[in-house]
């Protein structure tokens, strides 16, 4: 198995020795005639920040509160350790859950609110209040602890319902889009704090987002959903790079997407829209079998003049194009172009030189073109 | 705020004011008069009191009016223990009912939002469908289920519960069943509006904290109902205290409520000063919670 990408030589699903903490298997569940998740199996370890991804309605928040206890499986089997959470209630579960609402509890003061949990555990005072304090320290709300949910700013009380979900030291952290309310700036920011209290406490997090950049961001693995199924379960780069179908490379994204027939030779596919094309790799599939091209924006040339035929090699994966609309973000410049043939693609380009004057401008000819290695080949 | 609102239009205006006169014509100078009643002697003309004020006598008919006027039917007050007692009985039969309005009044209005939506809406309707009924014929109803040889009394003869019909009617027992059906709607509905609104992720988070059911009930549901049950508390219990109807038929002539009191003395004894007086008292007893509830009301909105 590859393990491109993994962050901190980190993979333990590459590791076959190693037992899964939560293995998930068959596990299928049912509203009426619609399954919001349909017989799905999955392995997590330990230490693992695992992301769930795809478009709301894809059954990964049903997932997470299947884990949690909330909803009962219609078919399948959820194990921690080994043991079947089948008969377990919620609240005999080892695992904690932060709430998309944080569902903090309104009549008690921050401390009481992160207390509660281990109150419940019987343990005792004094202990509960050394606990409580260094989780207020962690999440940075040690002045907070007398104040009111109420009388906290979104982003205190995000972490506040972190600190209370951390605070019993969960088997597993279960997190329900934990950063959608938060603006665009602070999401950025505890995305990263995030990451670095996953890997100090050494705990397992599953997060449910809809978000892929922060998908992207904070997760060693990134399991792609659709309509209740699992369509790619892969570290964030592979994910991006290695795409096993045109949903996840379209989901995942923007990309120029050709379809064609593999040639004979296994490394060109004729037929595309915009003619023959090169790619990299041998691809293991029938010759004229219909496969897709996927291509990246960023990975797109745009030249403003026709490239020499100097080497055959030049003029491959080349076609000639009109800019028909220019997408400035700053740090990238979109481009959407239209090729003679009047197919849409797109290119991005990086603003590394500070331009005054754009190399490619609105009106005019350019040729747009792409190495061989970066395209990907996709037989569905 | 002069500053904030500079102009107001001539009609924005009128529409504040209106409640405002309604209140000042409807609550305020009745009180105002039955006031001065309660300060005035009786009298054997027409009104049954004196002082009357008499315009036509210009200042000194003024004088002689408040000279007239006197704390005396409130020393009386205090002098016979009738309306004491009769103070100690609606406040007693109040607190009662009022507990054991909760006591119903809970378990049902959590029962109906533990219920699907539309059936909730079914429940919330079956809840405030004796309104659609009089008043007057629910309680002459009861009168009947209750009497000697009623469907009360003949279920237990036939269930053999009891050997002898026991005795209901002018009983506090009856006073109790008139009131506790009555009120129920009242307490069910502002509970059932404050548990309606509680976020189903509390119970979650409560549950995926290591807590069972039976406690979240009391650690959550039950401090955030409060609000709730303050206001069915209310809303039940001041009107009870000053109740009529119910105590005079069922209770008959053995319960002595303070609204039963007030009537006596207006109807028969025509002693209206001293009917006023009692009257006076009893909004002075009742503005107490009432105050206490405003205050409550006030933190509770300073808090959303």
């Amino acid at each position: 198995m590859q393990t491109v990408g993994a962050k901190r030589g980190f993979a333990p699903w590459a590791d076959r020795t190693l037992q899964p903490l939560l293995r998930i298997e068959g596990l299928s569940k049912r509203f009426g005639a619609f399954a919001a998740v349909d017989h799905l199996s999955l392995d997590i370890y330990q230490g693992e920040f695992f992301a769930l991804l795809g478009p709301s309605g894809c059954g990964k928040t049903t997932l997470l509160r299947l884990i949690a206890g909330f909803e009962r499986a219609s078919a399948g089997r959820i194990l921690l350790d080994g043991v079947d959470l089948a008969t377990v209630p919620p609240h005999r579960r080892p695992v904690n859950m932060m709430f998309q609402s944080y569902a903090l509890f309104p009549h008690l003061t921050v401390e009481a609110n992160v207390a509660f949990g281990l109150k419940q555990e019987g343990l005792p005072k004094l202990q509960i209040g050394e606990r409580v304090a260094d989780m207020l320290a962690l999440v940075k709300l040690e002045n907070f602890g007398r104040r009111k949910p109420h009388e906290l700013s979104g982003g205190q009380r995000q972490r506040v319902a972190l600190a209370r979900s951390l605070v019993k030291r969960p088997r597993v952290l279960l997190l329900d889009e934990p950063m959608a309310a938060l603006d665009k700036k602070l999401r950025g920011e505890t995305q990263f704090e995030l990451m670095d209290l996953q890997r100090r406490l050494g705990l397992t997090f599953i997060i449910v987002t809809h978000d892929q950049s922060e998908a992207m961001t904070v997760a060693d693995r990134i399991a792609v959903m659709d309509r209740g199924r699992l369509m790619q379960v892969a570290p964030p780069t592979e994910i991006y790079e290695q795409p096993n179908s045109r949903w996840v490379a379209d989901f995942i994204g923007n990309v120029n997407l050709f379809e064609g027939r593999l040639g004979d030779d296994g490394t060109s596919v004729e037929g595309t829209a915009v003619g023959r094309l090169r790619v990299a790799a041998k691809i293991d599939a029938e010759p004229r079998s219909t496969v897709w091209v996927a291509v990246r924006p960023e990975k797109m040339r745009i030249v403003p003049s026709e490239p020499s035929p100097g080497p055959p090699a030049a003029l491959e994966n080349c076609v000639a194009a009109t800019v028909v609309d220019i997408g400035y973000l700053g740090d990238l410049s979109i481009y959407k172009l239209r090729t003679d043939d009047g197919v849409p693609m797109q290119a991005a380009i990086a603003n590394t030189g500070r331009l005054t004057e754009r190399a490619i401008g609105w009106d005019g000819k350019v040729w747009l073109s792409f190495p061989p290695e970066a395209a990907i080949v996709l037989t569905r | 705020m002069t500053n904030r609102q500079p102009q107001r239009s001539f009609m924005a205006r009128l529409v504040i004011r209106i409640p405002y006169a309604w209140l000042v014509a409807f609550f305020l100078v009745p009180f105002l008069i039955v006031l001065k009643i309660s300060l005035s002697q009786t009298a054997i003309a027409q009104p049954p009191y004196t002082p009357v004020f008499d315009l036509s006598a210009g200042w000194q008919g003024l004088r002689n009016f408040f000279a007239g006027l006197s704390l005396d039917n409130y020393a009386f007050l205090g002098s016979d223990p009738l309306y004491f007692l009769s103070y100690v009985k609606s406040l007693e039969i109040a607190a009662f009912s009022t507990l054991m309005l909760l006591v119903i009044g809970y378990p049902m209005a959590y029962a109906i939002t533990r219920t699907p939506r539309r059936v909730q809406a079914v429940l919330v309707l079956a809840v405030i469908l004796p309104f659609w009924t009089s008043f007057l014929i629910r309680i002459y109803a009861w009168m009947n289920i209750l009497q000697h040889d009623g469907p009360l009394n003949q279920l237990l003869l036939a269930l053999a519960i009891v050997r002898e019909p026991p005795t209901w009617l002018s009983t506090d027992t009856a006073v109790y069943i008139g009131i506790v059906y009555s009120y129920l709607p009242f307490m069910v509905l502002p509970l059932y509006a404050t548990l309606e609104k509680l976020d189903e992720s509390l119970f979650e988070a409560a549950a995926d904290l290591g807590c069972p059911r039976w406690k979240t009930f009391w650690l959550v549901t039950l401090p955030l109902s409060a609000p709730g049950v303050l206001a069915g508390a209310l809303l039940c219990f001041i009107p009870i205290v000053g109740e009529f109807v119910i105590p005079d038929l069922l209770g008959g002539s053995r319960t002595s409520m303070i609204g039963q009191t007030i009537w006596t003395e207006f109807f028969a004894n025509k002693d209206w000063p001293t009917a006023s007086a009692v009257a006076v008292v009893l909004v002075c007893l009742l503005v107490t919670p009432i105050v206490v509830f405003q205050y409550q009301a006030m933190r509770g909105a300073e808090r959303d």
